[in-house]
């Protein structure tokens, strides 16, 4: 809602004094965990790159939220629930091909297998989605579609749980990717690599893809104006539907480095990732491709480092339980400061 | 092909699809638990024929934009190949499971379930009885179609209602022995289901009288359009003074066990209506519910509580309530001022922030002193003198799901009702027109957190204790779905939908596992068939079916239901 230009009332005053105190609590604490030294020389460096590692994968489910919403204007509540089907699918290629010795016999192709499969049914589940839920839909009140995604988001989860069992499943260690990479004076582990190199590939891929391919710009006049769109011969149902196809494809790749880095997999495991990827979508500003592979960075990075920056110089016993509460404050500072994000139009507010 | 039997094998497919899934989730296999007819058949069993039924009805269904002729034999002849679809996928599915070992991915793929679907005959035999079975029953559903309309929908009213009688054993049962009907309910039921016997009885009873409503109704109808106004008015009020009646023996009626599950209900009515507020009348979508919800339970928790380290010397129950009030107050102004200025579906991941970032926060260690972290806060003093009894402590939940029904309808029908319903249709619009939506949205979720309060508070009392992991996302999901099943923007609706969404769960605990399964498939269901729910407000529907292509449709069928009533919104 746009308001007047000198409205001033006095729930903006209420909502600056808010934001205000966070940010002050932030940074005091901050000070003290500086002055206190609780934060040591490595102890940075691994927090920013754990937080980048994260914050990749975030950032590509990010773009399956921003990419449906800047052709639709709906929150495609169910994302979450995408990226939770691949990581299932990664896991259950992954032992069918160590049980059939290909991860020791090759591994760098059985990883590529397994990437192309969760990116495959992810993009199946994406698409049934998108048919079934919400083109039956497009058009009526905005509620509507965001209590079907709501539904869709429980049936997928629970069909998984039916499916696959309600307990977390425990990758084996394949010895994969151990070991150590390092950049000059950077160095992360062989996994973080992986997962920051894949993530940015395949943001790099889409990018090109939106620019300089022929969906790419149908896919761009569809989000500026659905009518004109159509009446200029584009087929406005392929492109929505190649969209969630995008989307899905993205969101198995993160599924797949995701549990990369936490190596389990478990059917809620696609709610909290799916609004923290919300959060970073609106962070860089939703509708926006570049933002929302931002916004994800800074969520990573914030997340991982902020409960020792922030909370720790106060003597808050185990803060990384506030890890959750942290993102989503950056989420609730946005909405206040910010709410078209950083990079997002004006509009879109 | 003919499109109709293009539209036949469709319906089979999705059946197929149906049917494999609720095989592969496990409820074939837990339902078996439950018999319908006792001895004879358990739910598990019928569920699966219960698709191919539904799925043979509707290939059978000649659509009224259809130019095709229908006769009786193609009818016969859409509802087999549907019903055959379901039952080759079931076959092929049982064949699948028995031959390759896929336990390890799909944990219900086990040859239990292969032989259960087959009906524990051996593999060919099975899977002819299972594919001839489902053509038959695909047969049987196109069926329908052929009897005279009155007949067919008694008979699906019959089976409907008997599903569910059997389903409600515990339920009924207790209410039969309760009032004095021993002996009925041993004709009728046995443990976990109907007899034989009461299956018929069920059955013949209910369609009859569907029947009969079906062929009569409309006299009755008319006679009572007729009566004179304050005659009306007298049949209106002894349906309320009965309906009061009845809610205050319900205690007594159903006895100690259920009425525990009652009062549950009573808590979930009290989420409603205050979310009804703050989404079905002020359209403002809140995900995060259940922060106003924990709020409530653990104000009156630190209050009463004489193991929570703050607030000495402790107050009693009723003391705390007051504090709870001003409690509501302040996190509802707290949940609604930042996402003032936000659109829906913005507004609902905010929300459902929220409510993570206040369950975290009671969990975490940094709240420990206060909160109890994760062990939560015990001995919360009991609401009513002394007593925990489910039995009594049912009455003031009554009392105040009566008051808050009463406030919420009177706020619709209000100045504020109708601020809340401008805003609701477009808020650019209402602000244009003079309503102040910064007051106006605060006030929902003022009023809503009052509700969320008062059901956390009772929550509190009622179980005696508060751990933060029972204020998880699923109780907004709850609270929302009831909402939406019932009808949103109308009372009666969520009682309705408290009753079937929480009540009916707890009855039959072996549908836990599956609930949130069920809620999915209903909320979806309930979006594309029928978006202003079970029980809609007559505004509601009128706001949903605004898209233009249903006009016509909708005013078709409410001139014809209104009786010739204007349609306006209220």
């Amino acid at each position: 809602m746009r308001v007047g230009r000198f409205r001033f009332s006095l729930v903006t005053l209420f909502l600056w004094l808010l934001g205000g105190a966070i940010i002050a609590f932030a940074l005091y604490g901050s000070f003290l965990t500086l002055v206190e030294g609780r934060i040591q020389g490595n102890q940075w460096q691994n927090l920013i790159v754990a937080g980048i590692a994260l914050g990749s994968v975030y950032a590509l489910i990010a773009l399956g939220y921003t990419l449906v919403y800047g052709i639709l204007f709906m929150i495609n509540f169910a994302h979450g629930e995408v990226f939770m089907w691949g990581a299932f699918t990664a896991f259950f290629a992954a032992s069918a091909l160590n049980d059939a010795g290909m991860m020791e016999a090759n591994p760098i192709l059985a990883f590529f297998l397994v990437l192309a499969t969760a990116m495959l049914v992810s993009m199946v589940v994406a698409i049934m989605l998108e048919r079934i839920a919400y083109r039956p839909l497009r058009g009526a009140p905005r509620l509507v579609p965001l209590i079907t995604a709501i539904g869709a988001s429980l049936f997928l989860q629970y069909t998984a749980r039916g499916f696959y069992g309600s307990g977390v499943r425990a990758y084996p260690d394949y010895n994969l990717f151990d070991g150590v990479l390092t950049f000059g004076p950077i160095t992360m582990s062989v996994k973080q690599g992986v997962v920051i190199f894949a993530a940015l590939g395949l943001m790099i891929g889409l990018y090109l893809f939106i620019n300089r391919t022929r969906t790419g710009r149908a896919m761009r006049a569809v989000s500026e104006d659905k009518d004109v769109a159509a009446m200029m011969g584009i087929d406005v149902n392929r492109i929505i539907v190649t969209t969630f196809a995008i989307g899905g494809l993205l969101a198995g790749a993160a599924g797949i480095l995701y549990t990369l880095i936490f190596n389990q997999v478990l059917f809620f495991m696609g709610f909290l990732p799916g609004i923290k990827a919300f959060t970073a979508a609106v962070l860089g500003g939703i509708g926006n491709v570049i933002g929302a592979a931002l916004g994800g960075l800074i969520l990573g990075v914030v997340e991982q480092l902020g409960p020792n920056l922030f909370l720790s110089g106060y003597g808050i016993p185990s803060p990384n339980q506030l890890k959750d509460v942290i993102a989503f404050t950056v989420l609730v500072l946005v909405l206040i400061f910010r709410p078209s994000g950083l990079l997002g139009r004006k509009e879109n507010t | 092909m003919a499109p109709l039997t293009r539209r036949a094998i469709v319906a089979g497919i999705a059946g197929g699809v149906a049917a494999v899934h609720v095989s592969l989730v496990g409820m074939v296999g837990t339902f078996q638990t439950r018999e319908l007819i006792s001895g004879i058949v358990t739910i598990g069993t019928v569920l699966p024929m219960l698709i191919a039924l539904l799925v043979g009805w509707y290939a059978g269904r000649t659509p009224k934009t259809s130019s095709e002729v229908s006769t009786p034999s193609r009818i016969l002849l859409h509802g087999a190949i549907a019903g055959l679809i379901v039952g080759v996928s079931l076959a092929v599915l049982a064949f699948i499971v028995d031959t390759f070992s896929l336990n390890w991915i799909l944990v219900n793929a086990r040859p239990q379930l292969a032989a259960l679907l087959r009906f524990g005959q051996d593999p060919v035999v099975g899977s002819l009885l299972l594919v001839g079975g489902f053509t038959l029953l695909g047969m049987a559903g196109a069926t329908l179609h052929l009897l005279p309309l009155t007949i067919a929908r008694a008979i699906s009213i019959g089976l409907i209602v008997t599903v569910i009688a059997s389903l409600m054993e515990p339920f009924v049962a207790a209410v039969l022995r309760n009032i004095g009907l021993r002996f009925l309910e041993e004709l009728l039921y046995t443990r976990g289901g109907l007899t034989l016997p009461g299956f018929i009885i069920v059955f013949a009873l209910v369609t009859g009288l569907a029947y009969a409503w079906a062929t009569r109704g409309s006299r009755v109808r008319a006679r009572t359009a007729t009566w004179p106004d304050d005659r009306r008015r007298t049949a209106k009020i002894v349906v309320y003074l009965a309906t009061i009646g009845l809610l205050l023996l319900l205690p007594q009626i159903v006895g100690s066990r259920l009425s525990e599950v009652i009062g549950t209900v009573g808590l979930y009515v009290l989420l409603g209506l205050g979310l009804n507020i703050v989404v079905g009348f002020a359209g403002l979508l809140d995900l995060g519910y259940v922060a106003f919800f924990a709020v409530g339970a653990y104000t009156t928790a630190l209050f009463t509580s004489p193991a929570s380290p703050v607030f000495t010397p402790e107050l009693p129950f009723w003391g705390a309530l007051p504090f709870v009030i001003m409690a509501a107050a302040l996190i509802g102004l707290a949940v609604g001022a930042p996402v003032l200025r936000l659109r829906g579906d913005y507004l609902a991941i905010v929300t459902l922030g929220f409510g993570e970032i206040a369950r975290e926060i009671f969990k975490s260690a940094w709240a420990q002193p206060v909160t109890g972290g994760a062990q939560g806060i015990l001995s919360i003093p009991e609401p009513l003198p002394f007593t925990r009894d489910p039995q009594s402590i049912y009455y003031p939940i009554l009392f105040f799901c009566i008051l808050a029904a009463i406030g919420a309808t009177t706020l619709a029908t209000s100045r504020v009702g109708r601020a809340w319903n401008a805003m609701r249709e477009d808020e650019s619009v209402a602000e244009a027109t003079g309503v102040n939506t910064v007051k106006y949205k605060l006030l929902a979720f003022g009023l809503g957190a009052a509700f969320g309060c008062l059901a956390g508070a009772f929550f509190a009392g009622k179980i005696g204790v508060v751990f933060p992991d029972s204020f998880n996302i699923l109780v907004s999901i709850n609270a929302l779905a009831l909402i939406i099943l019932g009808g949103m923007g109308n009372i009666a609706g969520v009682v309705l939908g408290a009753f079937v969404l929480v009540g009916l769960p707890e009855l039959l605990r072996e549908f836990a596992e599956y609930r949130l399964l069920i809620y999915g498939a209903v909320l979806v269901a309930m979006m594309l068939l029928r978006p202003e729910g079970l029980l809609p407000s007559r505004a509601r529907r009128a706001e949903l079916h605004e898209r233009a292509d249903d006009d016509e449709e909708i005013y078709a069928q409410e001139a014809g239901e209104e009786t010739g009533r204007p349609v306006v919104s209220s």
